[in-house]
């Protein structure tokens, strides 16, 4: 049972979407999004199996496994393994998966089955991203979670959408080709030394270790996860393409997607070339720390709310660069309870955007202000994630920050101080987003309250912030359970395969 | 034999009580928060009298049964939960009642409570009173947490906690542009702040490996004397910003922007003075700093000197009352370089009852004067509000510290006795303040509260109001009495209560600097008299360059606004279109028109071609030659 369960992660949101497409067919909108949402349901039924069935198999090392083969000629398999990063990650996906069905339903009239099928690929192929061990299956899903993105952003986004995904097809295809080249190389290398092709993961680990061309091999990979995290000055895509998202797009883009950055980075970088991600880490961690600053001050000038929080989030994700390449365990435990607590508090963000542009007609914050009391729920939810993502403590991302910040100490101790200086600026551009657009007098014309929140926001939003105050008071669970599993400790793994 | 078992029993009941302590306030708010303002103001205001009253009287049940229990001369630990481990590194939720902790929970929660009664009428008539108190009960929970708790990680919890009650109270009218603008302020300075001390905290768990603030004073001595002083000194950064202390003191006056009852418990009792409480209890390795605590005491002499000069010129009510928290914090910080732990926290104590007091009767006239601020609007309100009146009058005594009738006088002539010791230029420093906050304070009492009429005063202010003003006004002139020097009674129960965490009193001096530090006030109160006694003209504020300089703290708003908020903000609206992106878009227009460029040589004639042939052969004939 357990065996199928990691290939069903894949098959069932990706069939799921056929079926929601297929349902759409007719134009109307409500089938396809109920296909789509029972298709969630089932993907998060088979998580939770997953997730049990892990925790009893005792924490740390690789919890399932899943092989077969596809290309006998070439050692291509299906191989799927799944350890504790792969599982928080895989949870953070189907959380942020919710939201950006459930609300997607009152922006996307046409074509909705088509809109769910590639957004239910999209999902498919996050969740393979973050369990496949065979490095032709992993490049094949990361191509397979972006080509359907690029289609959602070309069809329902707004009015730049065309010159934006032109840019982000050009970065991430082009850094995606970098690591093909790299794949191919590491394959290449390994069939000299040992005569067999393969593209298994564990099996040219240890290749990775004693190759000499492991620092190139190891910088197609980084670029690759550089440009999708992503690092400054691989930055430039980010900005453009957020805002010119439709607001599912965004939610998926900034919760999940920029994570299989941060992924691979621990998991194809760090783990896979442990010696050259040594000498590269203070190169790594100096843009790390430029990333927190510059896209601090960049998110202070904005006047659109969604390059704001596009660029924010760019701010933040600085960190998780600084924990991974710390070479420290509480550095990369903080850059993980980071990714999830960035995750839940900037997808939350996107959704106020969302409904903000939805109600209102514009991201322009000049045209907004004194929002409060026309909508002081949702207002009160923007405060909590706007707090949430300046780093109060008790709320998810202090955990990661300050786990970071303490991994980064003890490298250095300037880079820290740099860092802590971005929690100055991140309470800079986080009230400010507030202050134009909450506080103040009123400023747009109409005068009637814009409309209570529908319960699906109310229900996406507390849950988010349920979560982050759990992951700020009692962290130690996703702490615990997010041990990322180290190649090399494979024995009963190729047991359990073969 | 002994009664073990009622003792045990007491303990536990302080084990039990002391969670409920911060649970009641936080329930209140969670209450009021998920009920969103559907709350009638009357079910409100019960709710939060209840869950006050509840969260005082276990605090003193609390205090009580640690007191008379076994463990009085240490402390009680509850730990709650681990918070977070990863590798060796340990933060616990943990809580810890010692002395010095109790004397602060005692005060948070009682204080807290008359204040929160208080605002329970001053706020009644304000539509949204649920969201007032939801943020008020937050801040008084997140501060009993940052009182209580045994870690320094978790100490910044409430620390940044009672940061974020701070921004959301001051810009509770967000209608007011200003109001919005100046909360936004608050938290941004007081971030600074923070930053720092996370620094000081990271340096301290990676030279201790522990934040366990008893670990941190047991093992924190051992490490190497540089990382002790440079810790310090972070924390200290972190003190100063939340004390409002030279440089980092700007957002403090435009912090008045709040509700007075929000001014009353944040800008004077409580949150200004948690740097106070957490170097005093970190004194164990303050100590071993001598040039951290020499800052502190310039820091707190510098401030005590600039405040208390602008606190003369104000014209606002709430402004002056703003400055002279600031001035009575330095006094506070003064203490804490000059190693006075005790007086420090004396005055900490009696700061709390008057000044609260002060801005509660100041909150009363506000309201009855149609939320009038300027004194030289006000005039001749002894006779329409005499208990008002009596209150500040009381406050105003205590915090001139005219001598053995107020409490502010015990407290003040022991942190000068302690600065003199230091050195005799503190001394002279801090009772040269003390004169100018004998006169600024009076002169706010001769213009508001005699002369003529200037405006009508309506209304009475209700028992809810009165009756804590009652209180406080009590404690404010007897709560002085629990520590008096040698030379006028031997009392010393507060120095006594703390002497096991703090150490022993240190020896006292002649009478002759108590003479001196009693006759000050008086000067400066007859100087007020002559200055600003009721004349025929009705007072106009004085106006000169100079003064402007002044009143607008001395320009140190200018000053940065100058040097860091415009450059920042300018250059970021110049790159706002990011430099990077630009760069790339370069790349961009130069490929295409390059491209373009040799898409022209694609002109379809032949000639054209053949002539390039050519001078490519020629090209390539000369390079073989």
């Amino acid at each position: 049972m357990m065996m199928f369960a990691l290939p069903a992660l894949v098959l069932i949101p990706f069939l799921g979407g056929f079926a929601a497409w297929i349902a759409g067919l007719r134009g109307a909108t409500r089938p396809a999004w109920a296909v789509s949402l029972v298709t969630l349901i089932l993907m998060l039924l088979v998580l939770v199996n997953v997730t049990l069935a892990s925790l009893s198999a005792g924490t740390g090392g690789w919890f399932a496994h899943f092989s077969m083969p596809w290309i006998p000629l070439l050692g291509i398999n299906l191989r799927f393994d799944l350890d504790g990063l792969g599982l928080v990650m895989l949870w953070l996906n189907a959380l942020i998966s919710f939201p950006c069905a459930l609300l997607s339903a009152r922006n996307v009239s046409e074509r909705a089955g088509l809109f769910h099928f590639l957004l239910l690929s999209t999902i498919a192929g996050i969740n393979g991203v973050f369990m496949a061990t065979d490095l032709f299956l992993f490049f094949f899903f990361w191509e397979l979670m972006l080509l359907p993105l690029f289609g959602i952003i070309l069809i329902w986004g707004d009015a730049g959408r065309q010159r934006a995904v032109l840019k982000f097809f050009l970065f991430t295809q082009g850094s995606g080709l970098l690591m093909l080249l790299a794949i191919l190389g590491l394959v290449i290398v390994n069939a000299q030394r040992t005569s067999v092709i393969t593209f298994d993961y564990f099996l040219l680990s240890q290749t990775a270790m004693i190759t000499p061309v492991a620092g190139v091999l190891m910088l197609g990979f980084f670029l690759a996860f550089a440009v999708k995290l992503p690092m400054v000055p691989f930055h430039a895509w980010l900005p453009d393409t957020y805002a010119a998202s439709p607001a599912a797009a965004s939610i998926l883009l900034s919760g999940v997607l920029a994570k299989t950055g941060g992924y691979g980075m621990i998991r194809f970088v760090v783990m896979l070339f442990p010696g050259p991600a040594a000498h590269l880490a203070p190169v790594a961690m100096t843009l790390g720390v430029v990333g927190i600053l510059y896209c601090a001050w960049l998110a202070v000038a904005q006047s659109d709310i969604k390059r704001l929080i596009a660029y924010s989030s760019i701010s933040h994700l600085g960190f998780i660069l600084l924990g991974v390449f710390s070479g420290t365990r509480i550095g990369m435990e903080g850059a993980i309870a980071q990714m999830v607590a960035h995750g839940l508090s900037t997808g939350a963000l996107f959704v106020i955007a969302g409904l903000l542009e939805d109600r209102l007609g514009t991201r322009d914050m000049a045209k907004m202000g004194g929002l409060w009391p026309a909508m002081p729920q949702f207002s009160a939810f923007a405060m909590f994630f706007a707090a949430a993502s300046l780093g109060l403590p008790g709320l998810g991302n202090f955990v990661g920050e300050f786990l970071v910040l303490m991994g980064t100490w003890q490298v250095s101790h300037t880079m820290t101080f740099f860092a802590a200086a971005g929690l100055v600026l991140s309470s800079v551009y986080s009230l400010t987003m507030m202050l134009r657009v909450f506080f103040g007098p009123r400023r747009s014309e109409a005068s009637s309250p814009l409309g209570a929140l529908s319960v699906p926001h109310v229900a996406v939003l507390g849950v988010a912030a349920l979560l982050l105050l759990a992951l700020g008071v009692y962290p130690q669970p996703v702490l615990n359970l997010s041990v990322p599993a180290s190649p090399h400790s494979v024995s009963y793994a190729q047991e359990q395969a073969q | 034999m002994t009664p073990i078992p009622a003792i045990v029993w007491g303990v536990s009941l302080v084990a039990t009580l002391l969670p409920l302590v911060i649970a009641c306030p936080l329930f209140v708010s969670i209450i009021l928060m998920l009920t969103g303002g559907k709350l009638p103001a009357r079910a409100t205001t019960l709710l939060v009298g209840a869950g006050m009253g509840l969260c005082a009287l276990f605090a003193v049940i609390s205090a009580y049964s640690f007191l008379t229990g076994p463990d009085s001369l240490g402390a009680l630990h509850v730990v709650l939960w681990n918070w977070m481990q990863v590798g060796n590194f340990t933060a616990q939720i943990a809580l810890s009642l010692d002395r010095l902790s109790l004397v602060m929970m005692l005060v948070v929660s009682c204080v807290g409570f008359l204040i929160l009664v208080y605002a329970c009428a001053y706020m009644y008539d304000d539509p949204d009173i649920a969201r007032f108190f939801a943020y008020m009960t937050l801040f008084v929970a997140s501060m009993l947490l940052l009182v209580l708790a045994s870690d320094l990680l978790a100490v910044f919890v409430g620390w940044e906690g009672v940061g974020l009650c701070s921004y959301l109270l001051i810009g509770f009218w967000y209608g007011e542009q200003a109001n919005a603008v100046a909360a936004r302020k608050a938290f941004v300075v007081t971030r600074v702040g923070d930053a720092l001390f996370l620094l000081g905290m990271l340096l301290m768990a990676t030279a201790v490996g522990s934040l366990d603030i008893p670990t941190l004073l047991a093992v924190g001595p051992h490490a190497p004397s540089t990382t002790l002083t440079l810790g310090m000194f972070l924390l200290l950064g972190g003190a100063m910003a939340k004390s409002a202390q030279v440089p980092l003191q700007t957002w403090l006056p435009d912090a008045m922007a709040g509700p007075t009852p929000v001014s009353a418990l944040i800008h004077a009792a409580t949150m200004v003075t948690a740097g106070v409480y957490l170097l005093a209890r970190l004194h164990g390795l303050f100590v071993l700093t001598p040039a951290a605590m020499l800052a502190c005491a310039v820091v707190g002499f510098v401030t005590i000197l600039l405040a208390a000069g602008s606190a003369l010129v104000q014209t606002d009510i709430k402004r002056i009352l703003a400055y002279s928290t600031m001035s009575q914090l330095g006094y506070m910080y003064l203490a804490l370089g000059c190693g006075a732990w005790h007086a420090a926290m004396f005055h900490l104590v009696t700061h709390a009852f008057f000044k609260a007091l002060l801005f509660m009767a100041a909150g009363s006239i506000i309201l009855r004067v149609h939320h009038e601020q300027d004194i030289f609007k006000m005039g001749g309100l002894r006779k329409d509000m005499p208990w008002v009146f009596t209150a500040f009058l009381i406050g105003s005594a205590a915090l001139a510290g005219l001598p053995l009738i107020t409490a502010g006088y015990f407290s003040k002539e022991l942190i000068l006795g302690s600065a003199y010791e230091v050195s005799p230029i503190f001394w002279a420093g801090a009772l040269f303040g003390a004169f100018l906050t004998s006169i600024y304070i009076f002169r706010c009492v001769f213009i508001v509260f005699w002369g003529g009429h200037r405006t009508h005063a309506h209304g009475r202010s209700g028992m809810a109001m009165a009756l804590p003003m009652a209180i406080l006004s009590v404690l404010a002139i007897a709560g002085g009495w629990m520590e008096m020097p040698d030379a006028i009674a031997n009392v010393h129960i507060f120095s006594n209560l703390l002497s096991p965490v703090l150490g022993a009193l240190p020896q006292e001096h002649g009478t002759s600097l108590l003479i001196v530090g009693s006759l000050v006030p008086i000067a400066g109160v007859t100087i007020a008299w002559t200055l600003w006694r009721p004349r025929d003209v009705a007072p106009t504020p004085a106006e000169s360059p100079a003064i402007a300089t002044l009143r607008a703290d001395w320009g140190f708003d200018t000053l940065y606004d100058r040097i860091f908020v415009r450059p920042f903000m300018v250059l970021a609206h110049l790159n706002r279109r990011d430099f990077i992106d630009r760069f790339y878009d370069l790349i961009a227009a130069l490929t295409q028109g390059s491209g373009q460029a040799i898409a022209r040589l694609q002109s379809g004639q032949v000639r054209r071609y053949a002539g390039w042939i050519a001078a490519g052969t020629v090209a390539a004939l000369c390079l073989a030659v």
